[in-house]
């Protein structure tokens, strides 16, 4: 079976109605996945053990409106007796011994994960094609990247796998692969929901998020992991609402901003064409759209790269070779242990921004880079909320192109780098940020970006399900599983 | 401009080592990434507060409770090589205990 | 060439708190390796820290002990360096905000007192431990994430002894707040010293040599002194002193050069990104100000000058916050202070010193030793008999009063039973009345053995000596 035409909603309504046990659903989907594997290499472990979790659930009932529905888990996400990879050598023999929040949240809410989805190793990359288990492949054309690091779940989620998965978000990495496989994905605002367990690439920037076919299915999703967690001190205490039920696709009222610098000559003439009737879309249900300025956005990648590779530059110290992960063989002593484990275990991208972020923290460089960065982030963050004190959203593109080609940028970091200007924004300020279905271009899908306030996802979701109402982008089946079947 | 002594310098501080081969695209690549990162200087950050913290609360404290979550054996499953309950590693060399 | 040295000294104490600093696994000193430690002591990938108030109430604890402002706004930073007792290859730390800065301690050195100041104190985290054997090492992580508050400093001291008395009076001040067991035999107590030299009337201030591996006060004192000398010798023969870090070989009790520092060490501090920033509130800062146990220096004084104790003795009695609370509590049960005081200074400690025990590992309590002496001034019991009572209390926490009783201890003090005992006794050594009147002194204390014998050594000699004599003069 496949997940084009379900929602949450309509999957409960069959497994609570005994229409199909959640047992046969998940072999189902664990066949399915299995069978698109070899197009997509959407996961780095397919969980056989799910079948035996949904018989539990079939045992104990179905309970809540996730009870029962198969899930997939980005592999940067901990699960407690599954394999936890984060695309990496260093980490490809790695058991959890304990669940993240948000895992724990979907067990218990009975969710059944099958399995844990690809991405750029350490969620360094904005491609898959830096994960030591190989790149994954776009739904809509084998061909081209499904963008990163959460390419793996955007494939999955795309080529209806499955209903919905978790991504994390660093500096756009679940909002460009959403782009890129035209579904819906949401980062919330930072400290929405809790980081405990989760694989940290940059601690002031990662939060977790959700990609699904349908709005509603991620405001569901959210709903579940978000909230405050004693094991994450930055977690927030505000109360999570409950965004699928406050849903509202009236945007009468609502104060669109765009920024003129999103528009700028480095993008697609044809994206921002498919951007552009989007926002027209809003105009037409009542929304009023003013442009703004972003001065400082020309500054973005560099604070982006500064403080992101710095923080994992730090983060990732801990992966030596001495208490778990990859340890290199035929060593003479400790230092040979480290630099061995952690020149063999990394991969080149890895090595790339741990190198940059060592550097900008050293004597000598952090006043001029790290803090430097931390100063024109404050600055950033300034000018962001300034736009969001008058207006409800911030509305742009994604990126500034569609999917592009397996192997096109991956020996150019720069370039590569350069592509994340757009979603970087969101991330340095920890607001809440999401790709909406908007369009294709040649094919390809196009993702339409909204950015809100600090905890204000639901403006997102309402604003994303109204533009979902109008295109019905869902509808589409990718052009690449079209073919086959 | 960064150069290969420098880069050799950040490589020993990370731990990390690059092949003779790879040193020198190495280098030029992070020369590129140094070099973009470097027009942050053209920003005028004059009395400009950093901004390190993101989260919208302060002064998180934990209760002075202390409670095991783990077991040891749980603990040590992953460690590459474990002896009587201690962590094996190949010999410590030319550093002092401790900082 | 006459020099001038330079000392700075770096103090890490072990806080006593239930939990690690940043994460829930109990603290326990001695238990069987790895057993106290989590994932977040393991550096798990995915886990985060949590901040333990109770241990950075009790790092302000100490720094409000030892003068410091405590620092309003503050956030913790990592200090970056691999080490395989360091699992997240950082230490949180509080680098660039401090806890408390500016504080200070008085000693007296040869008579003389001096300030010496304390640069900052912060809390962090310990790492574990490593032991080596052939060509292997071996780590337990059950010390990672014990809080430390290390205690920095200013270069104020100039002579070891300086350096002696700074470290003593601090452990004595930390001891007090009762925020740690400040024992360097345990680890809970670890001093690093820098000392430098130059020549007297130099403006150039000497090459900091670091000195570690420091196990007692008097070693501190001993390495800084072969440094001196050390140093003073190479400068003399025209020598350079190097930048590096020497330990101290107890042995021969000279300094050993372990390793040569090529420039400063390059820790990449930055702030913690997964702890938000900490503002300290001033009402909790006032709140734990004025729940500081009172300091062994108010203490000192209040005994010398309110209980008349002797200076030497009120020394002694400050020495230790056990000994000291000991004592107050003591004599808040109505005990004469002067007993007390010479109670716990004799009995008491030789006991002490006889077990190889501390006192509060005794069953004695404050409540026992009161009423035993409170037994004595009041003529119940006889010092001899008090002896037997006290071994009785601190061995097997006995209740004094009681136990007396039971035992038939208490002292006959009644002249109305002791008279016609003592009256018995005259009319049968009629020798030693007529000896008395001849002036033979000796002859009463006869007379007294006679009456101990006859009340079996349970009268009150002080009742007896008096009527004894009444009765000689009026025969
Ligand atoms: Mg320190
Ligand atoms: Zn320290």
């Amino acid at each position: 079976m496949d997940y084009f035409n379900e929602t949450i909603d309509s999957l409960h309504k069959k497994l609570a109605d005994k229409e199909i046990t959640a047992q046969d659903l998940t072999k189902d989907t664990l066949q399915r996945i299995k069978d698109k594997e070899e197009k997509l290499n959407a996961y780095v472990t397919v969980n056989d053990d799910a079948t035996e979790d949904a018989k539990q659930i079939d045992n104990d009932g179905i309970k809540g409106r996730l009870s029962g529905i198969p899930i997939a888990i980005k592999d940067n996400i901990l699960t407690k007796g599954v394999l936890t990879t984060a695309s990496s050598k260093i980490l490809s023999n790695f058991m959890p011994i304990y669940d993240a929040t948000v895992t724990e949240k979907l067990k218990n809410a009975g969710a059944i994960n099958v399995g844990k989805t690809n991405l750029d190793e350490f969620a360094m990359g904005s491609s898959t094609e830096t994960s030591y288990y190989g790149t994954s492949h776009n739904a809509w054309d084998y061909t081209k990247v499904p963008g990163g690091s959460s390419g793996g779940s955007a494939a999955a989620v795309a080529s209806g796998d499955v209903i919905a998965a978790l991504g994390t978000d660093t500096g756009g990495s679940i909002r460009q692969p959403a782009s890129f496989n035209g579904i819906f994905g949401i980062k919330p605002t930072y400290g929405r929901v809790s980081r405990w367990g989760v694989i940290a690439f940059a601690s002031s920037l990662d939060q977790v998020g959700v990609m699904s076919k349908r709005v509603e299915d991620s405001a569901e999703v959210l709903t579940t992991i978000a909230g405050h967690d004693v094991q994450d001190s930055t977690s927030s205490e505000k109360e999570v609402p409950d965004y699928r039920a406050n849903l509202n696709k009236d945007m009468h009222g609502i104060k669109i901003a765009v920024p003129k610098e999103f528009w700028h000559e480095g993008t697609d003439p044809e994206v921002l064409k498919t951007v552009d009737e989007a926002i027209e879309t809003y105009k037409k249900l009542g929304a009023t759209v003013e442009e703004v300025s972003l001065p400082t956005l020309k500054h973005a990648v560099e604070v982006y790269y500064v403080i992101a590779s710095s923080e994992a530059s730090s983060n990732l110290q801990r992966y030596d070779g001495v208490r778990y992960g990859f340890r290199a063989k035929d060593v003479k002593n400790i230092k040979e242990l480290f630099v061995n484990s952690r020149s063999e275990g990394f991969g080149d991208e890895v090595k790339r921004r741990i190198m940059l972020g060592t550097f900008a923290l050293s004597a000598g460089a952090y006043d001029a880079y790290f803090k430097k960065a931390a100063e024109v982030r404050t600055i950033f963050i300034n000018e962001l909320k300034s736009i969001l004190d008058k207006y409800d959203l911030i509305a742009g593109p994604v990126t500034t192109t569609p999917a592009f080609g397996i192997g096109e940028k991956i020996d150019d970091p720069l370039a590569m780098y350069m592509n994340d200007i757009l979603t970087i924004p969101a991330n340095l300020a920890g607001l809440p940020a999401a790709s909406v279905p908007a369009g294709t271009v040649n094919g390809l899908p196009v993702g339409l970006q909204l950015m809100a306030k600090s905890f204000d996802e639901q403006s997102i979701f309402n604003a994303a399900y109204a533009l979902q109402e109008e295109n019905k982008f869902y509808e589409q089946i990718p052009t690449a599983l079209k073919e086959e079947d | 401009m960064i150069s290969k002594e420098e880069v050799l310098h950040v490589a020993e501080l990370a731990n990390l080592k690059f092949k003779d081969d790879e040193v020198d695209g190495f280098v030029s690549q992070l020369d590129d990434i140094v070099t973009m990162a470097s027009q942050l200087s053209t920003v005028d950050t004059e009395g400009v507060e950093p901004t390190y913290h993101m989260s919208d609360t302060t002064t998180v404290f934990r209760a002075d409770e202390g409670k095991h979550t783990q077991t040891r054996e749980e603990l040590l499953e992953n460690v590459p090589e474990v002896q009587d309950n201690l962590i094996k590693v190949p010999s410590i060399v030319d550093k002092e205990d401790g900082e | 060439m006459n020099f001038e040295t330079t000392i700075g000294l770096e103090v890490h104490v072990e806080l006593k708190t239930n939990s690690k600093m940043f994460s829930p696994s109990p603290v326990a000193y001695g238990a069987e390796p790895n057993t106290n430690t989590n994932i977040i002591d393991f550096g798990f990938p995915g886990v985060l820290p949590s901040v333990n108030k109770g241990g950075y109430r009790l790092g302000v604890m100490v720094a409000l002990a030892l003068n410091a402002e405590i620092e309003k706004h503050t956030h913790f930073d990592r200090k970056n360096y691999f080490y395989p007792d360091n699992p997240k290859a950082y230490q949180l730390t509080q680098h660039e905000k401090p806890l408390g800065h500016d504080g200070w301690l008085e000693v007296e050195v040869n008579g003389e007192k001096k300030k010496i100041g304390i640069e900052e104190l912060h809390v962090e985290e310990d790492a574990g431990k490593n032991t080596h054997h052939g060509n292997s090492s071996y780590v337990d992580l059950n010390r990672q994430g014990t809080p430390l508050v290390e205690i920095v400093s200013k270069a104020d001291m100039h002579t070891p002894d300086e350096a002696y008395a700074y470290l003593e009076k601090l452990r004595q001040i930390v001891q007090f707040t009762g925020a740690s067991d400040v024992k360097m035999e345990e680890g809970s107590m670890r001093v690093d010293t820098n000392i430098s030299i130059t020549p007297i009337g130099s403006d150039k201030l000497g090459t900091k040599v670091e000195l570690k591996n420091l196990n007692s006060f008097n070693y501190v004192r001993m390495g800084l002194a072969y440094e001196q000398k050390r140093q003073a010798a190479i400068l003399k023969n025209g020598g350079t002193i190097g930048q590096e870090t020497r330990r101290f070989d107890e042995k021969t009790g000279e300094t050993v050069l372990m390793r040569v520092k090529s420039g400063a060490d390059d820790y990449r501090y930055f702030p913690e990104p997964d702890l938000p920033a900490f503002n300290i509130d001033p009402a909790w800062i006032k709140e734990i100000k004025d729940s500081l146990p009172e300091p062994a220096e108010n203490r000192r004084y209040r005994y010398i000058n309110e209980l008349g104790i002797p200076e030497y003795d009120a020394g002694v009695l400050t020495d230790t916050k056990e000994m000291s609370d000991f004592f107050d509590e003591t004599v808040s049960y109505k005990a004469n202070p002067k007993l007390v005081s010479n109670w716990l200074m004799g009995e008491v400690n030789g006991y002490l010193n006889e077990k190889k025990v501390g006192l509060l590992d005794t069953k004695l309590t404050p409540e026992h030793l009161a009423k035993m002496i409170n037994l004595i001034s009041d003529g119940t019991i006889s010092s001899k008999i008090a002896k037997k009572v006290f071994q009785e209390t601190i061995s097997n926490g006995t209740e004094p009063e009681g136990w007396v009783k039971e035992k038939g201890m208490v002292q006959e003090s009644d002249p109305a039973v002791l008279k016609p005992m003592i009256v018995d006794v005259l009319d049968n050594n009629q020798q030693s009345i007529d000896d008395f009147k001849n002036g033979k002194d000796r002859a009463v204390g006869f007379l007294i053995g006679q009456i101990m014998k006859k009340t079996r050594g349970q009268a009150n000699p002080k009742v007896v000596n008096k009527i004894l004599m009444e009765e000689l003069n009026s025969r």
